[in-house]
């Protein structure tokens, strides 16, 4: 597999210029994602309107595959409702963690950048953080953080 | 005391005929190809690769002579508690100690620490009694502090660390109060090779009578250590980052410390006589060991410190110090790179952050390429907080790396550029 699998030109310009970075000053949820083992960290900034998520954004440092991976996924996920939200967290688990070369990519448009990363076992937490972040957020909205450990 | 910090560094002794290569045939696991290239095997201080007479070592133990020690009369234990002595023994030469007694074998320096902390430190440290440490510490080097301070009511005092990684000129000097009761302190850093002044700071503790446990985990890899002319009360260091097996790890201690030392773990081998009224412990070493030893792994273990006495540590020392510095001079080239630890004494490691590439980005990419490398926090979250990073990348060093192992290191790096142009 060739590096460029894992750093797509996607991914490498999510990274370099990422998307809906920034806070969100009345925000319905605030969260912080965080993987100590590399030093990843995210907050996740979430405005509700009802059962829609009418705003998504983050802010924090971290590796391309993680700034990437969230950048791509507030990008995907503004404007959907909670449960189409929590079908894409499924799905994107599928494509970090399961070998399903013939699964259909097409309804995953952009995020498909990311299925490099299931080559590298050691860094599908960072794709998966603000992920498991955006789930801990809609589902425990009392957490105030995640630990990928 | 101040002016000692200043010292020159030593002279390097010539090592034009170290021939590391020849060393290198003897590790079966630097023979392989990874994702094509050949490997370059850069994360020694996570863990070393094993010679050949390691694996051999362990492998003929249990193939002729597995048995349990100190308890058969029968022929095969008599083997093998003959080999497992043998090789408490050859720590004991390797590190200079004075009796065999004085030398535990434990399961690395991690156990080993925490064994001087619950046993040494619990039975005497009362509320306010201070424990000082430096902010360069593994995580090892904490944490079983702070266990103890929980469970005692003792504080830790930190010594800081300056811009290059070297500890805070006289800063240890001033931590010292009447409530000092211990200094635990790293021989070499493991995020940042710093080596530390130890004999001064020993001499310093000792002035206020406080014993000293260093850290050797990542010293006795690349320096010759002896304990006795370090004048160090305790002493640990882990086998498997000296080209032995993982399991196996040594407590030295001084005799009359350990002596006064009530035991951590009860169970077999640490006992003399068993009655419910009343248990009598065994005498030293074995009052620390309960339970049935590592015994494959301290034969490893001693089979590594023949193979490092037949190589030798001084030849050892001084091939590495010319290895480090051709090292820093070739990263250094390397566009916006930063290395992170800059002591004038240093060994073993290359910790570096590069502007815009993430230190896992790194580690990812130059593994493509065969390099092992760590990136992290390397256990050491206080260091990267100190310097402001969230990670680093770390190229750690043996006597068996190369000039050319730190070229394709820095292409390696390169290239990472390139991927995120």
């Amino acid at each position: 597999m060739d590096l460029k699998d894992l750093y797509q030109d996607v991914i490498v310009d999510h990274n370099r210029s990422p998307r809906n970075f920034r806070r969100i000053a009345d925000a319905s949820r605030t969260l912080e994602g965080f993987n100590p083992l590399c030093g990843d960290k995210l907050t996740l900034y979430l405005k509700l309107d009802g059962d829609r998520i009418s705003d998504l954004s983050f802010e924090g440092s971290g590796c391309a595959i993680s700034v990437a991976s969230a950048s791509l996924m507030t990008e995907r996920v503004k404007g959907k409702t909670v449960h189409e939200a929590a079908y894409l967290f499924d799905s994107m688990h599928d494509l970090l963690t399961r070998d399903n070369a013939n699964a259909d990519l097409e309804p995953l448009g952009k995020l498909a950048a990311l299925s490099g990363v299931r080559a590298y076992p050691s860094r599908v937490k960072c794709a998966s953080l603000c992920w498991h972040t955006l789930k801990t957020a809609l589902e425990q909205p009392e957490q105030q953080t995640v630990s990928t450990e | 005391m101040n002016a000692r910090y200043d010292r020159l560094r030593k002279p390097i002794a010539v090592t034009a005929d170290f021939d590391a290569p020849r060393w290198r045939r003897d590790f079966p696991a630097l023979r392989q190809r990874v994702h094509g290239k050949p490997l370059v095997y850069l994360d020694n201080a996570a863990t070393s690769q094993k010679p050949r007479i390691v694996i051999d070592a362990v492998s003929e133990y249990y193939q002729k002579f597995n048995s349990n020690v100190h308890r058969g009369v029968h022929h095969l234990s008599e083997l093998a508690t003959e080999a497992f002595e043998g090789a408490r023994e050859k720590v004991r030469h390797f590190i200079h100690a004075a009796s065999v007694r004085e030398i535990i074998f434990v399961r690395g320096a991690t156990e080993a620490i925490n064994l001087v902390a619950q046993s040494y430190g619990r039975s005497r440290f009362k509320a306010g009694d201070e424990i000082i440490l430096s902010e360069m510490e593994h995580h090892s080097n904490i944490v079983p502090w702070q266990l103890l301070c929980e469970q005692t009511g003792a504080v830790l005092r930190v010594i800081p660390i300056t811009d290059a990684g070297e500890l805070e000129p006289g800063a240890c000097e001033k931590l010292f109060t009447s409530r000092t009761r211990f200094l635990a302190l790293a021989h070499v850093s493991n995020a940042l090779g710093t080596v530390n002044p130890v004999k001064d700071m020993i001499a310093c503790a000792h002035e206020h009578h406080v014993p000293v446990l260093l850290d050797g985990a990542q010293a006795v890899p690349h320096l010759p250590v002896d304990v006795r002319e370090l004048g160090c009360d305790f002493y640990a260091f882990s086998g498997h980052k000296m080209f032995g097996p993982t399991g196996i790890g040594v407590l030295y201690g001084r005799e009359a410390l350990l002596q006064n030392m009530p035991p951590w773990q009860g169970g077999g081998d640490m006992i003399r006589v068993v009655r419910f009224d009343q248990t009598l412990y065994n005498d030293l070493p074995y009052r620390f060991e309960a339970g049935t030893p590592d015994i494959a792994g301290a034969i490893g273990l001693g089979a590594a410190v023949d193979y490092l006495e037949h190589v030798g540590m001084p030849a050892i020392e001084a091939y590495e110090r010319q290895l480090l510095d051709y090292g820093t001079e070739q990263l250094q080239r390397v566009k916006d790179l930063k290395l992170v630890g800059t002591a004038r004494e240093k060994v073993g490691v290359l910790s570096f952050s590069v502007d815009g590439i993430h230190p896992h980005d790194l580690g990812t990419i130059v593994d493509r390429e065969g390099v092992a490398i760590r990136t992290g926090h390397h256990c050491a979250m206080p260091v990267m907080e100190r310097f402001h990073v969230p990670a680093t990348a770390r190229a750690s060093l043996a006597f068996y790396n190369t000039r050319e192992d730190l070229d394709t290191l820095a292409r390696a790096v390169e290239k990472a550029h390139q991927v995120f142009l």
